[in-house]
């Protein structure tokens, strides 16, 4: 790596250009990962254009038009491509209003256990001793739980709503990325150029965010994607369960909840949501596995 | 080194090391059991007590009983005494101890989750190492594909969809509960499998069997996206080491290399996800009970938090927390007498 740094000084950061390339390089050969990013931008504009892009209200109920079934379907109608729902709102608006939630939910979720992980992962693998053991701790109490269950019942005491589902999925992924960060600060503290730094008089914040945290990225890079997909999938399983986002939310863990008793009767209503959870979770996993694939050099090699 | 009088030391001072985690964490457990009741917006006397309009002198006595008047600690002390005595709280709704109804119900999850672990071993490895072994082919892709799908699966919707298809289309399984309402014996193990062919009835084996088979799908379907991509990974790692060149050299054939060599060894990482599992399918059957409504400590707990029956949450959690870390720590033992390595 140090190479390409010397030979390519024309540019102002020459080191992080040229790694920038190294890592669009291996992740653009899978074509996997490429396909899910596209799709995955498909999903953030319709979900900062969703009021232009959807046909109608999310929660508008057209009581003349209940349970409507797709449009290529018998009895289905332009209006409502998708169709509708019980109360007779647009499948399909609510879909893409829906886009919204969980990327809000991923985005939230992954950067409170992403910031609060790395903080306490830091503190911990860089002073050891009784910090590290108070900390590791607290993290293996939260471990002792099914995270669903501890997400569940901390929603129980916060109130059912989304906001809390995501206060308490943050807390219960919290400890993954603590653990990865302990490790990788532990492994790193004792190289040289962390040595040479402290000769030169660096103190403790700066040793621990400027010169050591910079290197353990990766691994943490890619256990946030993997947050990312499993945050939408718990936020969704609370609120099927009816403890997060609450009718008439188009939230599509909520939508399934919603749509249980019509099972045998109208399948639009129960599988449109949960295919648009799966796509967009494959989508967010496929992006994971190729960051997973350009940053790890262990599996690079194979 | 003298192994054969290390390895009984190390087991015992690897056993000591892990309680010394164990323990203080089974306390903070106690301490979020412990506290969760009084965490609640309201006030705990009238939640436990689950009256919910009393005289000031009828929540002087409750509160008396229940032991809210006296200090904090000696209120904790007095819990964590209770609990180590196997008093877990009694419920408010069905006034049963807590650990009663929990041994109630837990062979039912216990069923389920030893069948959908079984499906995911039993699919997953031989989807894993033929993955492996034809690397990059449509086979493996195909395959990897699947796992994907499975691994990002949300599993509520994914059951709710085969109730449709199966259940309602096909009419091939029953929808929920364990056992058909024709069939009634006693409960002898608790698990339904072995219940029904000691009861002797006709009929009986084969419907505990059909109500199993699509929650075992529902349930081990991420476990089993897990175990064959995991499987699929160390097999990759193991088939590039130089002693299987050195077997394939040898001439033996891919049968011998793959059976023999590497699956022995590709198999240390794959029993550490199996293991890793534990937490995962008590998870997941919080979810799949719901929806088969199968009568486990998942729908147990879900059910306590929509009746509001806080004393069962409060019990509940800390039994659930405690049976997984058993469960880590018999996983730990296990894993530390296949794999010597990690008993240092």
């Amino acid at each position: 790596m140090s190479q390409t740094a010397a030979t390519s000084a024309v540019s102002t950061d020459p080191s992080r250009r040229a790694r920038l390339a190294e890592f669009w390089y291996y992740f653009s050969e899978n074509r996997g990962a490429v396909i899910g990013l596209v799709f995955f931008l498909f999903l953030v504009l319709l979900a900062i254009f969703a009021p232009w892009i959807a046909p109608h209200d999310p929660v508008e109920q057209y009581r003349d038009a209940v349970l409507v079934p797709p449009a290529w379907q018998e009895g289905g109608r332009a209006a409502f491509l998708l169709g509708t729902d019980a109360v007779g709102r647009d499948m399909l608006s609510r879909l893409i209003y829906g886009t919204r939630f969980s990327l809000f939910v991923g985005v939230i979720v992954t950067t409170l256990s992403l910031v609060g992980g790395i903080a306490l992962g830091v503190i911990a693998g860089y002073f050891r001793g009784w910090v590290d053991t108070v900390i590791m701790r607290v993290m293996d109490i939260i471990l002792a739980f099914p995270s669903l269950l501890l997400a569940l019942v901390l929603v129980a005491v916060l109130g059912p709503g989304l906001v809390n589902a995501m206060i308490a999925i943050a807390l219960v992924f919290q400890p993954h990325f603590v653990r990865l960060t302990r490790a990788a600060v532990m492994s790193e503290k004792t190289r040289d150029y962390v040595v040479a730094a402290k000769v030169a008089g660096a103190g403790h914040g700066r040793l621990m965010f400027k010169t050591i945290l910079p290197n353990c990225m990766a691994p943490l890079i890619v256990q946030a994607t993997l947050s990312f997909s499993s945050a939408i999938l718990d936020a969704a399983a609370l609120g099927f369960l009816g403890m997060g986002a609450q009718p008439p939310t188009p939230e599509w863990g909520t939508m399934l909840a919603e749509a249980r008793e019509f099972i045998s009767s109208h399948w639009w209503v129960v599988t449109l949501p949960g295919i648009a959870i799966l796509i967009t979770v494959v989508a967010i996993n496929l992006m994971g596995d190729g960051l997973r694939d350009a940053l790890d050099p262990k599996l690079k090699r194979s | 080194m003298p192994r054969q009088h290390g390895a009984g030391f190390n087991m015992f001072r690897f056993l000591l090391g892990r309680l010394a985690v164990l323990i203080p964490t089974f306390v903070g457990v106690s301490i979020i059991a412990f506290s969760f009741i009084r965490l609640l917006p309201g006030d705990p006397v009238a939640l436990l007590s689950g009256e919910r309009v009393m005289s000031p002198e009828r929540h002087a006595e409750i509160s008396h009983a229940l032991g809210f008047d006296r200090p904090i600690v000696v209120q904790y002390l007095d819990y964590l005494w209770g609990v180590l005595h196997g008093d877990f709280g009694t419920s408010i709704v069905t006034k049963k101890p807590v650990i009663d109804q929990f041994f109630e119900l837990f062979p039912a999850t216990v069923e389920l989750s030893l069948c959908a672990i079984l499906f995911a071993v039993i699919l997953g490895i031989p989807a894993g190492v033929i993955a492996a072994i034809k690397r990059g082919s449509a086979v493996d892709q195909a395959m990897m594909g699947t796992a994907l799908v499975g691994f990002s699966m949300p599993i509520f919707w994914w059951g709710l969809l085969l109730i449709m298809l199966v259940s309602g289309m096909l009419q091939w399984t029953p929808v929920s509960g364990r056992i058909s309402l024709m069939y009634f014996f006693p409960p002898v193990t608790g698990f339904m499998l072995i219940d029904s062919l000691l009861s002797g009835q006709a009929g009986a084996f084969k419907s505990a069997v059909s109500h199993l088979i699509l929650p075992t799908i529902v349930l081990g379907t991420i476990p089993l996206a897990v175990i064959a991509r995991q499987t699929r990974s160390a097999m990759l790692e193991v088939l590039s080491e130089d002693y299987v060149r050195t077997a394939r050299a040898k001439g033996l054939s891919t049968f011998r290399v793959v059976g023999v060599h590497a699956l022995r060894n590709a198999m240390i990482p794959v029993v550490t996800t199996i293991g890793l599992q534990v937490g995962v399918m008590l998870a997941g059957a919080i979810l799949t009970e719901t929806i088969f409504s199968w009568p486990g400590i998942g729908k147990w707990m879900v059910d306590s938090v929509s009746r509001r029956d806080y004393a069962v949450i409060q019990g509940g959690l800390l039994v659930i927390a405690a049976v997984i870390m058993l469960v880590n720590l018999i996983v730990d033992l296990l894993y530390g007498l296949i794999n010597p390595r990690i008993r240092h």
